[in-house]
């Protein structure tokens, strides 16, 4: 159980981002167990909190994590003004969806990339991450930075969105629809991504009701929660768009919702751009009372949550952080279980952990304790599948 | 169908230490150490509440455990507390053996103020290295000291 | 410059090493790659094993965990391998200093020969590092 057999297994994924270590304990082909250890990325950010000023913390919360620097500072705030009863300007509420909303449409992107690379198309990883980067440019066009936007506050948001760049995110949005269309065509109804996803990495409602996971992993599992809609933040409740929810629980369904739920972030941003307020966009705030606030927010990946107690003093003396990916990870136990080795790397990415963790998987057979496979083969032998399924199609 | 707020109050009437509605969306239900699990698996199993996550805080007073349920019908949350008075070796029931969920978020709380979970089927170190000391929990308040030396 | 460094400056073939980051800048990494900014047009390709790997890219800060696996994969690099520390993290804590999971920069952990700073660094800026780095190496 000791971590150290980490270190020899050497080759990082082209594709990794976080470490993350998988055990999978397999019979032949079939995966019968998976430890997850993890602790690689700690980084003591709930302590840091606890010694920052108020309006510090968006800044420190926003590097949790790269792909949600603003879920975070937006459950944070969203935390806070619970905490003070505040009452916070429009269209800062409007800004706030919208910046949610491109983080969204990149992340999903992001996600969608990662995928087809896990299952051997690595085209569908280039053209979604080309189309990734018109996303990234109208967030630097509004906030100043491709990621790390800064743009959360106590009471309000940094930055207006200003007249002239609001042509620029409508013309966005109405690029991205064909290249929507396409990947909807092109990736969903694809025979052979359909044979690798379909049936593949199950986790049913009942497992995901036990497990508590959220965001689309549970939406794709039949569990009908979104925290935009059950308990609105931000001006969710002033515009149009659905809850994409999908019954089957296996990957071909969670790569559907984000792939639709793209469709209703476009159509969010339109209306917010269309509803948007003149009017101020921060209170000044000087003060934060005792007391205790829980703020909570969509991010792409899951319900994120924040709980922060003050005690009248200028830093909180407890912030708890909860991420996503902290629910859904653990799911990989029975969702990965049952599979074979080469379906294991799609299903321990599928949840869209936040790292994509088969760089540090092992596989150790069960009687002999012997290394077989590290991650980079995991990934091989996902795409020599997919090769074989395409020669199956075609011949 | 009632309230679920409503519901928890009746069925824990005589539990209930304090019950503050500090929002129509968010509620504190602060209960006795033993009765929590009892609670808890009430409010997950019959009201179908999701468990959003749990933390724990070092007050002056004890060891201070939320577990936040998300009641996600409504977009309620309810929050039970609960005060462990003993900080020198905290205890509780673990919630784990009926909420898997709470098995990492134990672990954790466990790692980080010292709390041990009874009954917990896995509680082993989540995040800390396995170099720093048993001892080492660094949310509690009086390791800052020793923490920022150098 | 001797005749190893003189090849290894053709066709770059780099390795991420992902030290607690927060994930922005190894996604600029990889966006480097692909088709945007395309680096692979001058031969740099990120490779799946440290044994391989001409420059090791280092992100985050090293905790307590992740320190001794990044001295590891040094150690496993054939040299000379360039170490550059991309971020503001890998370059000096950024705001992760005064945590209990911190332990010493990247460069007290392995030789750094060139830094990128940014909070995440842009593509240009990733990109403008390894070219001056590479300059660097020709005097």
């Amino acid at each position: 159980m000791s971590h150290k057999v980490v270190i020899p297994i050497g080759p990082y994924h082209p594709l990794q981002e976080e470490p993350e270590f998988f055990r999978l304990y397999t019979e032949g082909e079939k995966v019968v167990d998976i430890d997850i250890v993890i602790g690689y990325m700690h980084r003591g950010i709930e302590k840091l909190s606890e010694s920052k000023h108020y309006d510090q913390t968006p800044y420190l919360v926003e590097r949790i994590c790269g792909i949600c620097s603003n879920a975070h500072p937006f459950a944070y705030v969203n935390a806070m003004e619970d905490l003070a009863k505040i009452e916070v300007p429009e269209r800062a509420l409007y800004i706030r969806t919208i910046i949610a909303e491109l983080e969204r449409l990149h992340s999903h992107l992001l996600w969608l990339g990662l995928a087809g690379h896990f299952i051997g198309y690595n085209t569908v990883w280039m053209w979604s991450w080309k189309y990734r980067e018109p996303v990234l440019d109208i967030l630097e066009a509004i906030t100043g930075n491709r990621q790390n936007y800064g743009m959360m506050k106590v009471g309000g948001v940094r930055r207006d969105i200003k007249e002239e760049d609001i042509p620029g995110v409508r013309k966005m949005n109405d690029d991205l629809i064909p290249v929507l269309n396409m990947f909807k065509g092109a990736v969903m109804d694809d025979p052979v991504i359909q044979a690798r996803t379909k049936g593949v990495g199950i986790l049913s409602k009942e497992e995901a009701v036990n497990y508590s996971v959220v965001g689309p992993t549970a939406r794709a599992s039949g569990l009908a929660m979104d925290v935009r809609r059950d308990d609105p933040y931000g001006v969710y409740d002033r515009v149009e768009w659905d809850v994409v929810v999908r019954k089957e629980g296996d990957i071909f369904a969670k790569l559907v919702v984000r792939v639709l739920e793209m469709y209703e972030s476009i159509k969010i941003i339109n209306q917010c751009l269309e509803k948007m307020p003149k009017g101020p966009i921060d209170l000044d705030l000087k003060d934060i009372p005792a007391g205790e606030g829980i703020g909570r927010v969509e991010a792409p990946r899951g319900e994120c949550f924040h709980y922060v107690r003050s005690d009248g003093t200028n830093s909180p003396i407890r912030h708890k952080i909860r991420a996503p990916s902290y629910m859904n990870v653990p799911s990989n136990k029975v969702a990965a279980v049952g599979q074979t080795i080469s379906d294991a790397a799609i299903t321990l990415a599928a949840v869209d952990p936040c790292y994509c963790c088969t760089e540090r998987t092992i596989v150790i057979d069960r009687q002999t304790e012997r290394k077989l496979f590290n991650g980079w083969d995991l990934v091989e032998l996902s795409r020599k599948k997919t090769e074989e399924i395409k020669g199956q199609k075609s011949g | 169908m009632s309230e679920p707020q409503n519901t928890i109050k009746e069925k824990f009437a005589k539990q209930i230490l304090n019950f503050v509605e500090h929002n129509p969306r968010r509620f504190y239900i602060e209960l006795a150490p033993q009765d929590i699990p009892a609670a808890a698996k009430f409010i997950f199993r019959d009201l179908s509440c999701r468990l959003a996550t749990a933390s724990g805080l070092d007050t002056p007073g004890g060891i201070e455990i939320l577990y936040h349920f998300s009641h996600d019908l409504s977009g309620k949350i309810f929050t039970l507390k609960t005060l462990i008075r003993d900080k020198e070796d905290p205890h509780i029931e673990s919630i784990t053996p009926f909420i898997k969920a709470a098995e990492w978020i134990e672990r954790e709380m466990w790692e980080m103020l010292g709390v041990h979970f009874d009954h917990h089927p896995n509680l082993k170190r989540l995040l800390l290295a396995e170099d720093l000391p048993e001892d080492f929990h660094p949310l509690r308040h009086d390791q800052d000291k020793e923490r920022n030396e150098p | 410059m001797n005749l190893k460094l003189k090849a290894l400056t053709k066709s770059i073939w780099v390795f991420h090493a992902a030290c607690s980051p927060c994930n922005n800048c190894d996604i600029e990494i990889l966006d480097v790659l692909t088709p945007r900014y395309d680096v692979e047009r001058f031969g740099i390709q990120l490779v799946g094993s440290v044994r391989h790997a001409d420059v090791l890219l280092v992100t985050g800060v090293p905790n307590r965990k992740t320190a001794e696996r990044l001295k590891a994969l040094y150690a496993q690099a054939a040299k000379p391998c360039l170490v550059v520390a991309i971020g503001q993290c890998a370059g000096g804590g950024c705001m992760f200093t005064p945590s209990y999971n911190y332990i010493k920069p990247v460069d007290e952990i392995v030789p750094v020969a060139a830094y990128v700073p940014g909070c995440p660094p842009k593509p240009e800026a990733i990109i403008m590092g390894v070219v001056k780095l590479l300059k660097s190496l020709g005097k």
